[in-house]
């Protein structure tokens, strides 16, 4: 028979979790909470604060996030897996993410994106040795009138040469 | 050119805030609906033949009609912002330069359907529309207009195509994977949160104050025989003034290119996608088309979301279909079978042709595999995928069969 105390004690409760919300935060939690019928409403605006918090979202974070809804783990996890903003890894201090859809794909995305890689020396899905920059290739941004494009954290980064792309990419510290 | 309406604010550098919206006569047509009641709301919307602009062109005012009568439970109102079809950016350009338009036809909607709670469900993205539109509700909250009978809750999704289909969208909204839900029941009976449930579009909750302040007869005058009003059309790829355009939904393919000026690249035409990446493409002599829901769709296509691309002569067209297979693989969620393995096998049989090594039987075999998986599946995302699968190929055969090895 499996004693029920051994499964528990794969991981100690009584330890603080390494990630956790300040009260200002489990506040804003709560808020965010507090705007849906149903608390779960609020699993993405919360799971966007873990990650600003916490910099990506790792198992224990998203084991964390379901005891704030009384969720289980797998549907954090199969919640955060699901959705391409949601980094399982820690990622760079900047990340850049090249449209590679059609209307930027004709205004040559492929040439952009080369031409990143190899100034970076990274491919897709990779990051800098020194941690910098995370670079992806991503679906339309819907910023097709100005192709082609990137974004680069919150900024929409418009009309790109590879000109522009070496003065915006030594902007980034 | 159409008179302005959904633009008209666009170069207004306040617009965006509510002084500068109310400048511009911002707010009037609520003033004047908070005195109709809501029956005459939805029928005003019926007669303007005002007609979804976020890809399925549903008539709003119809769509709205289905709430179930009696029902004194909540009922939602969720618009939505999760603007992701490939070739479309107008509804980018409505919640930067015109938020509180949106904000506006919410609260007008809201009474038509008796709803006291909307959500904006913003593609995650967007950061700075989801800024813009949230500084202006917390305007609207502070001025008075939201918090009295109407509340806005602003929600940012988190990368999914898939939550742009109403269903998606509304699991997303509940904290779960944006999977696509079987219908019946619809949103209207069964949405969000179980409760009854009105999903529109930005740029069609946007039209809302214009016709009211100006009337249906008015705004059914602007369109087609069966679609009222103006729209906004996206227009990318090989244009020389690639742009949003404000025109009629009466205005032809061959008007609205001149409109973005013209042809660039070779200066020759090859094809135009009319309605988003899942619009079957155009080949270049069927663009005499009025680009309306029926016009569109009596052309064997479809209006969509109104994104416009433009080939030129030099676009490799198994190229661009390569590319928008891949972005189908990629947002496939998984759910459907025929979904999720033909999108994923269709892409590398694409990939495998661009690179020269196509096989004699693949051409056929993607139309197959195309065809039999049409109507198969929850969701549209699928029937979306094969347009441009089956009319890449079938408009431009020669083309690809250049790249199989013999």
């Amino acid at each position: 028979m499996t004693n029920p105390s051994n499964q528990v004690a794969i991981r100690n409760d009584s330890r603080p979790p390494a990630v956790v919300f300040s009260p200002t935060e489990l506040e804003e939690v709560r808020r965010l909470q507090g705007l849906y019928p149903d608390k779960r409403g609020a699993l993405l605006p919360v799971l966007h604060m873990a990650q600003e918090t916490f910099g990506h979202i790792s198992l224990e974070t998203e084991q964390y996030v379901a005891t704030l809804f009384d969720l289980s783990p797998a549907h954090v996890h199969e919640v955060v897996t699901f959705y391409t903003l949601y980094f399982q890894q820690p990622k760079g201090r900047h990340v850049v993410a090249v449209c590679h859809n059609l209307s930027c794909h004709l205004a040559g995305a492929p040439l952009i994106l080369s031409h990143i890689k190899e100034r970076l020396g990274i491919g897709v899905g990779e990051t800098t040795d020194d941690g910098r920059i995370t670079l992806q290739a991503v679906e339309c941004l819907c910023a097709c009138e100005a192709a082609p494009m990137m974004q680069v954290d919150d900024r929409y980064e418009l009309n790109l040469t590879p000109d522009k792309v070496d003065r915006i990419l030594e902007g980034l510290r | 050119m159409s008179e302005k309406v959904l633009t008209r604010n666009f170069d207004v550098a306040d617009a965006h805030t509510l002084a500068g919206y109310r400048k511009t006569g911002g707010y009037t047509a609520l003033a004047k609906a908070a005195a109709m009641e809501p029956a005459a709301i939805l029928e005003e919307v019926k007669q303007s033949n005002l007609r979804g602009l976020g890809g399925a062109g549903f008539p709003t005012g119809m769509k709205w009609s289905f709430i179930p009568k009696g029902h004194t439970g909540p009922v939602y109102l969720v618009i939505n912002a999760d603007e992701g079809e490939p070739g479309t950016f107008k509804d980018r350009y409505l919640l930067e330069r015109d938020p509180h338009a949106l904000i506006e036809g919410m609260i007008i909607a809201a009474r038509a359907i008796r709803s006291a709670k909307g959500f904006v469900y913003i593609r995650g993205e967007y950061v700075e529309p989801w800024r813009r539109f949230s500084a202006a509700v917390r305007e609207a909250y502070d001025a008075g207009l939201l918090g009295t009978g109407f509340d806005i809750v602003v929600h940012r999704g988190a990368g999914a195509y898939i939550c742009g289909e109403e269903t998606g969208l509304i699991s997303s909204l509940e904290g779960k994977k944006g999977w696509p839900k079987v219908k019946p029941p619809f949103p209207a009976i069964k949405g969000a949160f179980g409760a009854p449930t009105i999903v529109n579009n930005v740029e069609t909750i946007c039209q809302v104050p214009h016709i009211i302040n100006r009337g249906a007869a008015w705004f059914a005058g602007l369109g087609s025989k069966t679609q009222g009003g103006t729209r906004l059309y996206s227009v990318s790829g090989r244009v020389n003034r690639p742009g949003v355009y404000e025109e009629s939904c009466a205005i032809t393919l061959r008007q609205l290119i001149e409109r973005a000026g013209g042809v660039s690249g070779s200066g020759v035409l090859k094809g135009v996608v009319p309605g988003g990446s899942s619009a079957p493409i155009l080949a270049a002599h069927e663009i005499d088309v009025t680009m309306d829901v029926d016009g569109l769709r009596s052309a064997g296509t479809m209006a969509g979301s109104a994104g416009v691309i433009v080939f030129d002569e030099t676009v490799s067209v198994p190229e661009a279909l390569m590319v928008v297979a891949r972005f189908y693989a990629h947002e496939s969620c998984g759910q459907c079978t025929p979904c999720r393995e033909s999108t994923g096998w269709i892409y590398k049989m694409c990939h495998r042709l661009v690179e020269g090594k196509g096989r004699k039987d693949d051409l056929d075999t993607i139309l197959d595999v195309a065809k039999r998986g049409a109507g198969t599946t929850i969701c549209a995302f699928y029937d979306g995928a094969i347009g441009p699968y089956i009319s890449y190929i079938e408009k431009f055969r020669a083309e690809f069969e250049a790249l199989v090895q013999p």
